[in-house]
């Protein structure tokens, strides 16, 4: 299974900080593509991904275990 | 010694600069960034951070390791603070120690604008006649590849 965690705008849509699908074999891309239409995510194409707490590329593989979080254009400072 | 950190209680400024005093250093520059109450004309009632914390520690150290690759003799600390904030509130506190001035300075700019790039924090403005989350100012970056590329760079 893999934990999938929402922050910043994506969060209030969904209502959760984070969920468990089992996304394994699947790509970046490919998951978020589900999410996107399962939540009516917005804007998901200024959305970045990180796995297990560091920037993925589209492409990139998901394997079981794998902690993913969408990431929205960050606002820190 | 924890040199970057994400903290749910208000910055204590002058242990972040304590972080970075050394005997080779000549230079100390602090940036304190504060909670501002007018955005383009816009009365900001308070601000809400939100990171996802393991994530940000680790960007925030990714940044110190650049610039201690870049700046020769240089160390930095980076404490952000997340939850609610009011106006005039500390937000993030950046200190750097050089042997120079000159570094100092520029380095620390350079911490400020990489953590507007890469480190995962987000802030919600809220208006007496809304609430919203700020993306990137004004949503204008797209990241084709999933990730930043390594022009984004400009405030």
């Amino acid at each position: 299974m893999n934990k999938v965690l929402f922050f910043a705008h994506l969060r209030d849509v969904v209502g959760e900080e984070f969920i468990m699908v089992d996304a394994s074999g699947k790509t970046v891309a490919e998951l978020k593509a589900e999410l996107a239409a399962k939540y009516d995510l917005p804007r998901l194409e200024t959305v970045m991904t990180a796995m297990n707490e560091e920037f993925a590329p589209n492409d990139e593989v998901i394997r079981d275990g794998d902690e993913i979080a969408l990431i929205p254009p960050v606002s820190g400072g | 010694m924890t040199f970057y950190e994400i903290s749910k209680e208000p910055i204590n400024i002058q242990a972040v600069i304590d972080k970075v005093v050394r005997r080779e250093a000549g230079a100390i520059t602090t940036f304190i960034g504060t909670v501002r109450e007018l955005t383009g004309g816009k009365k900001t009632l308070f601000l809400e951070y939100q990171a996802y914390e393991a994530m940000a520690v680790k960007k925030l150290a990714q940044i110190g390791a650049e610039i201690e690759q870049r700046w020769s003799g240089a160390k930095a600390a980076i404490t952000h603070r997340i939850g609610r904030l009011d106006i005039t509130d500390v937000a993030v506190v950046i200190a750097v120690s050089t042997p120079h001035r000159a570094d100092a300075y520029e380095a620390n700019r350079y911490a400020i604008e990489r953590i507007k790039e890469i480190v995962p924090i987000w802030k919600k403005e809220h208006w007496e006649n809304g609430e919203e989350w700020v993306g990137n100012q004004l949503e204008t970056a797209a990241y084709p590849s999933g990730k930043p590329e390594a022009g984004d760079f400009d405030e």
